[in-house]
């Protein structure tokens, strides 16, 4: 009995321990919902649903910037989306929603800009920086093959 | 001098980043403004209801011919109260009529909200649902654009409207485009 009532409040502790951790656990699962915003399905046809959410997530909502209109709830965000769902209904193409939002706000409501004159620099920019350090790599090989081997002379053959 | 190349690369980031946040600081550059495709194009047609009768409407046919400057605004926007004052001025002064498009907002709240403040506009659209704000590129209030009197989108301005860039930005286009 003495022996029992000793042991208690280690079992206890480590009870208490345990349910902690499965409720910290859990509402971890518990807060994975919360991350999809527009939860409400748009469309009974699957096809359609799937076009509204790729659009969704290739337009940019614009007063958060950095975030597409399927991830934010901002007012303009929600009101991008029901244009988005209205332009779907009537039967209007992807290319032609995409071109009603760059009509009112420009490219930069488009997550992935279109190739023009003022965005070359911007398409260019990374095989232009990949090309770069190659060079930089090449060069810095080459260089260190020329070099001697330098043997160490304290270092016994 | 051997690595003068990162040096110099260094120095020339250092230069741009200077001048950028030196604007940035002055208020002559703002990284999150959007420039909008409207300008130079003709304005969108729009009509709504009107904020003091919904049974009345106003639309763009009721102002072609003139110019007219739209204020985008809520009575959910803190900025909106920050501007306030500056258009009561302007409509003391110039004959520009300074139509309100009252952007996503409560009715009772918007009347009260010029009943306390003062009306400095000569019609007030009433756009609960967001749609002529969209057609307009609006992305957040205060923005004010000024169309012409063929109906062409003069300019834009994002954020609170000012003595200064109604006198800089907004007159000078008036006297030639408009």
């Amino acid at each position: 009995m003495a022996i029992g009532s000793n042991r208690r409040p280690g079992a206890l502790r480590r009870a208490w321990g345990m349910l902690v951790g499965a409720v910290l656990a859990l509402s971890l699962f518990a807060a994975l919902p919360a991350r999809a915003i527009d939860t409400e399905q748009a469309f009974t046809d699957p096809a359609l649903q799937q076009r509204y959410e790729s659009l969704n997530r290739e337009l940019r909502c614009l007063v958060c910037q950095n975030q597409t209109i399927a991830d934010s709830n901002a007012g303009l965000a929600q009101d991008l989306r029901r244009e988005v769902r209205d332009m779907i209904g009537a039967g209007k193409s992807d290319d032609e929603i995409r071109r009603f939002m760059t009509d009112r706000y420009g490219d930069f409501v488009l997550y992935s800009p279109p190739l023009t004159a003022r965005t070359y620099a911007l398409w260019a920019a990374p095989a232009l920086l990949l090309a770069i350090a190659l060079i930089t790599i090449v060069q810095i090989v080459r260089k260190r093959a020329r070099q001697p081997i330098d043997i160490d002379p304290e270092e016994p053959a | 001098m051997k690595h003068w190349l990162p040096v110099a690369i260094f120095l020339a980031l250092g230069a741009v980043f200077a001048f950028t946040l030196t604007k940035i600081g002055k208020g002559e550059l703002d990284v999150r403004e959007i420039q909008s495709p409207l300008i130079g194009k003709t304005a969108p047609a729009w009509e709504l209801p009107t904020l003091d009768d919904p049974a009345k409407t106003i639309s763009s046919k009721d102002l072609a011919g003139k110019p007219y400057v739209l204020n985008v605004w809520g009575t959910w926007c803190f900025a909106c109260r920050d501007e306030h004052p500056a258009l009561l001025k302007l409509s003391g002064e110039t004959d520009v009529p300074i139509v309100g498009l009252d952007w996503k907002d409560e009715r009772d709240l918007a009347k009260q909200w010029l009943a306390q403040l003062g009306n400095p506009y000569s019609h007030v659209a009433f756009d609960v649902e967001g749609r002529v704000a969209i057609d307009w590129g609006v992305y957040g209030a205060p923005e004010t654009f000024l169309v012409s009197a063929q109906g062409v989108v003069l300019t834009k301005h994002v954020g609170p409207m000012t003595e200064k860039v109604w006198r800089e930005k907004f007159l000078p286009l008036l006297a030639t485009g408009g």
